[in-house]
């Protein structure tokens, strides 16, 4: 932690804005304000545009010799394609309703990244490109020239965006910044100006299947390596299928879990709750990843990765599909899946084995969230529940921001936590729900050179759990998204020590009491349960 | 020097009809110009709406802003979060009759101690934008009166509504008033709070300052001058009749003030951001209902020929390790 500054020093942030016009004040690059660029040989594997060495803070970016007619070939393209795009280009009235509402702008106080301006900066050039009167007054209408300095000021900005989309909620229009940052990046690309954590992942996830590049015979071993696990707590051995033809089900979680702490609590979670219910499910290798790149990269790349979902349900043969907790696997799932590989006709709508309700919700894509699922089962009293194996935990839940304004999952993963646990508090409401804060490390910036922006960005959220941890005693932050379950450790660490970060079915596989397991002394991590402080094996 | 310029040119645009009038150049104002303005404003509208409309909606991509329909115990909210088009409806009734997204804005502070980040509600901007757009649209209603023989009913009802404080003579509008108010109020905004002020356009200002000019020589003319309304309805009822003649007994410059910045603003307006009155009624992320996992949801252009990495290319590249690791494979090795 001693590399970034501590919280004292990073809260003194100056909302004041410069004298100067915006278009005149630059910001340089710095270590931890920006990603590094993508490698040479992952663009090429990905048949990417101008692949290079180069960094951000180098002078020259080697950018193609024509890259102003590429750019606004590029742009003018994505008008044509997107309503969206040209719509927010033009009817923006600057009210500001947005200016305080980005995480980035609140814990960083850059004017730049105050939402109405991120998309300036795209404006700006609209203006100067395709509007004759703005050419004419130029900068005095907002105008100005594509140049160098322009693309550079777009990764900064564009790479310091999580696609959150908390400023469109409060937009009177409803425009929405992760439209435009998904569009600018698009731009980016064509130049071959994008970020290595972004495209690295995206490769990986299309050979492995999953964005760490777990090849199938490791996948495998990690999986019984976790089951060995519950093994240990439980006295149960679990047998997941893999790869399975036949099944009713398969599954398919962010990859994140079965490699990372605290994911893997969540992961062995699923397990219990599938060998608690006798679930038909498999899993799969070649689909082992429900995190989608693409959808930070283009809608190319998005709807290539998530083409794997359909063709393994269909190879494999299950009637539909469950998944996991996962961020933007939802927000691609719920808006993108059906329009871009779909219609599912060779799927079922969901029905749940275990309660007979059907999910008319998932009628389209047949494709259910597991907190329905859960929900559902415990309504149905199902589930063979202890909450009191969770009373070590003083819970609070973070909303996704992608599950909770890109679709509305807002109360089943309350019910759950509410049956699963015994305490639980919210925290102040105008940090959840809709009004949910990113965890700073959304649209794939999740990586380490970026933590201090991260940090920056974690602020809002930070400052909402220290809320609860000092007034409730809260000391965990439970979650429904694999990249929350990798940043919000150190932002906790950083804003509210003491909070611990947890799955939401980490808990429910702490509280399911399998049939014939042996008495349970600790919980998933290994932790005494309470009581069992001094019970030995 | 934005706000400056914007400034300058609205003077301008109240100046030269002025003068022009005290030189003899009634007609060019009184009949020319508001012609050439509603064609530029209807035809500019128009294409703007249609160029729009063209573009396509490629994905469902509303922005959710409450709880979803899901299990039929759990409480959806069918006009923040809805499924069908009568939620889209009634989200978008909402939306432009009671600026329902503004409605949530709040501010953050930031106390240093602690540190603290705190959110309070913030709707100022909501109530003075509403008290703009309502007293704006009442006061275009009001004017129907010159453009209609008979004056039809609501008209008058707008007119009486308006006047019920029968303030001075001739009685005062309230919507004058407050339209001022609404209008000082996001000026000022502009001008004093300085994230704003850092945002802000020429474009931005322009407007403003053709609204304050319009509102505040609309006032002279009723208020101070006293027009000859008789008058000015001949002409208008001209102008609509397309049997255009300037009117018999002559009207004060300030009438053709007044009009002249009326038609700038119509001939602005296509080219503006003045365009979020229609553009507020195609935005995907509001008039999407939130259904695209319940239903089809088609993509013009989706391109076919994307297709995801193949089991079969998977399965080859690693056929023995998976053999080994007793995981099933579609061939043999």
């Amino acid at each position: 932690m001693a590399k970034y500054p501590p919280p004292e020093e990073l809260i003194k942030i100056n909302y004041t804005t410069p004298v100067k016009s915006w278009m005149d004040t630059k910001t340089p690059f710095k270590t931890g304000n920006f990603s590094y660029p993508g490698k040479p040989d992952i663009l090429k594997y990905l048949g990417m545009p101008n692949p290079r060495v180069w960094s951000p803070t180098d002078d020259d970016w080697q950018l193609p010799p024509d890259w102003q007619r590429i750019v606004m070939e590029k742009f003018r393209s994505l008008l044509k394609k997107y309503r969206s795009f040209k719509v927010f280009m033009d009817i923006c009235v600057r009210c500001g309703a947005c200016a305080d509402k980005c995480h980035f702008f609140i814990g960083g106080g850059d004017p730049k990244n105050m939402p109405v301006l991120r998309a300036e900066l795209l404006r700006s050039i609209y203006r100067g490109e395709f509007s004759a009167a703005a050419k004419v007054l130029g900068k005095l209408a907002g105008a100005r020239k594509l140049e160098e300095d322009v693309i550079k000021e777009w990764f900064l900005y564009f790479y310091q965006c999580t696609e959150c989309r908390r400023c469109s909620l409060f937009c009177p229009y409803g425009i929405d910044t992760a439209e435009i940052t998904m569009m600018a990046r698009e731009l980016l690309h064509e130049v071959g100006c994008n970020i290595n954590w972004i495209l690295e992942p995206a490769a990986n996830c299309n050979r492995t299947g999953n964005h760490l590049g777990i090849q199938p015979h490791a996948y495998k071993d990690m999986m019984d390596f976790l089951c060995d696990d519950i093994e240990d707590i439980t006295g149960k051995r679990i047998r997941p299928n893999v790869n399975k033809k036949g099944c009713e089900i398969l599954f398919i979680t962010p990859s994140g879990d079965i490699f990372a702490d605290p994911g893997i609590y969540t992961y062995m979670g699923y397990l219990i709750l599938f060998e608690h219910l006798g679930l038909d499910v498999t899993w799969s290798t070649y689909a082992s990843e429900g995190g989608n790149f693409g959808l930070f990269t283009s809608d190319k790349m998005m709807k290539k990765i998530n083409g794997k979902m359909y063709n393994e349900a269909k190879r494999l043969g299950v009637k539909w599909i469950l998944g996991g907790e996962c961020g933007h696997m939802w927000r691609v799932i719920n808006q993108y899946m059906s329009t871009m590989n779909g219609p599912a006709d060779f799927l079922e709508t969901p029905v749940s084995p275990i309660t007979g309700t059907k999910f008319d919700a998932a009628a389209g894509t047949k494709m259910l969230h597991i907190a329905e699922f859960t929900a559902d089962l415990i309504k149905n009293k199902k589930l063979n529940l202890d909450p009191s194996r969770n009373d070590n935990f003083v819970s609070t839940f973070h909303d996704s921001c992608n599950p909770a304004r890109g679709m509305g999952l807002l109360e089943e993963p309350r019910y759950i936590m509410k049956n699963v646990c015994r305490q639980f508090y919210e925290m102040p409401e105008n940090t959840i729900r809709e009004q949910t804060f990113c965890c700073g490390g959304g649209a794939g910036l999740n990586n380490e050179e970026f933590t201090e922006t991260r940090l920056r960005g974690g602020l809002p959220r930070g400052n909402a759990v220290k809320y609860v941890r000092d007034r409730h005693g809260v000391n965990n932050l439970a979650c429904i998204c694999a990249i929350d379950r990798a940043t919000l450790p150190p932002l906790c660490d950083y804003w509210a020590p003491g909070v611990g970060v947890s799955g939401v079915h980490e808990l429910v596989g702490n509280a399911i009491i399998l049939d014939g397991e042996k008495k349970r002394t600790t919980d998933l991590r290994q932790n005494p349960l309470p009581g069992m402080e001094d019970e030995e094996e | 020097m934005a706000a400056f310029y914007s400034f300058l040119a609205v003077l301008a645009l109240i100046v030269i009809p002025w003068l022009g009038v005290g030189m003899g150049m009634s007609a060019l104002f009184g009949i020319a110009l508001p012609y050439i303005a509603i064609i530029i404003f209807l035809v500019g509208f128009t294409m703007r709406i249609v160029d729009w409309a063209k573009s396509p909606v490629p994905f469902c991509i509303p922005t959710t802003g409450g709880q979803q329909k899901s299990l039929p115990w759990i409480a959806n909210n069918p006009w923040d979060n809805p499924v069908d088009k009568k939620g889209v409806f009634m989200r978008m009734v909402l939306e432009v009759l009671c600026f329902r997204s503004l409605f949530r804005n709040t501010s953050v502070k930031l106390q240093q101690d602690g540190p603290k980040v705190g959110y309070s509600s913030e709707k100022s901007l909501w109530l003075f934008a509403l008290i703009f757009h309502y007293c704006f649209l009442l006061i275009f209603v009001r004017h129907l009166r010159f453009f209609m023989m008979p004056v039809p009913g609501p008209v008058g009802i707008a007119e009486f509504l308006d006047s019920i404080l029968q303030i001075g003579l001739p009685v005062m509008y309230q919507s004058d008033a407050l339209i001022l108010v609404g209008l000082l109020f996001l000026l000022a905004r502009r001008v004093f709070d300085g994230k704003v002020r850092y945002i802000t356009l020429m474009q931005d200002y322009f407007p403003l300052f053709l609204l304050l000019g319009i509102v505040l020589t609309g006032v002279w003319m009723r208020y101070v001058v006293k027009v000859d309304v008789i008058a000015v309805k001949e002409l208008t009822m001209g102008l609509v009749t397309l049997h255009p003649h300037l009117p018999t007994t002559p009207i004060d410059a300030s009438v053709y003030a007044h009009l002249t910045l009326v038609c700038a603003l119509f001939i602005y307006f296509p080219f503006s951001k003045l365009m979020h009155m229609g553009g507020i009624f195609l935005s995907p992320t509001r008039v999407c209902p939130n259904m695209s996992r319940r239903a089809m949801w088609v993509n013009p252009w989706n391109d076919p020929a994307v297709k995801a990495h193949s089991y079969e290319a998977y399965e080859d590249e690693f056929r023995e390790k998976m053999i080994e690791a007793g995981l099933p494979v579609d061939k043999e090795a």
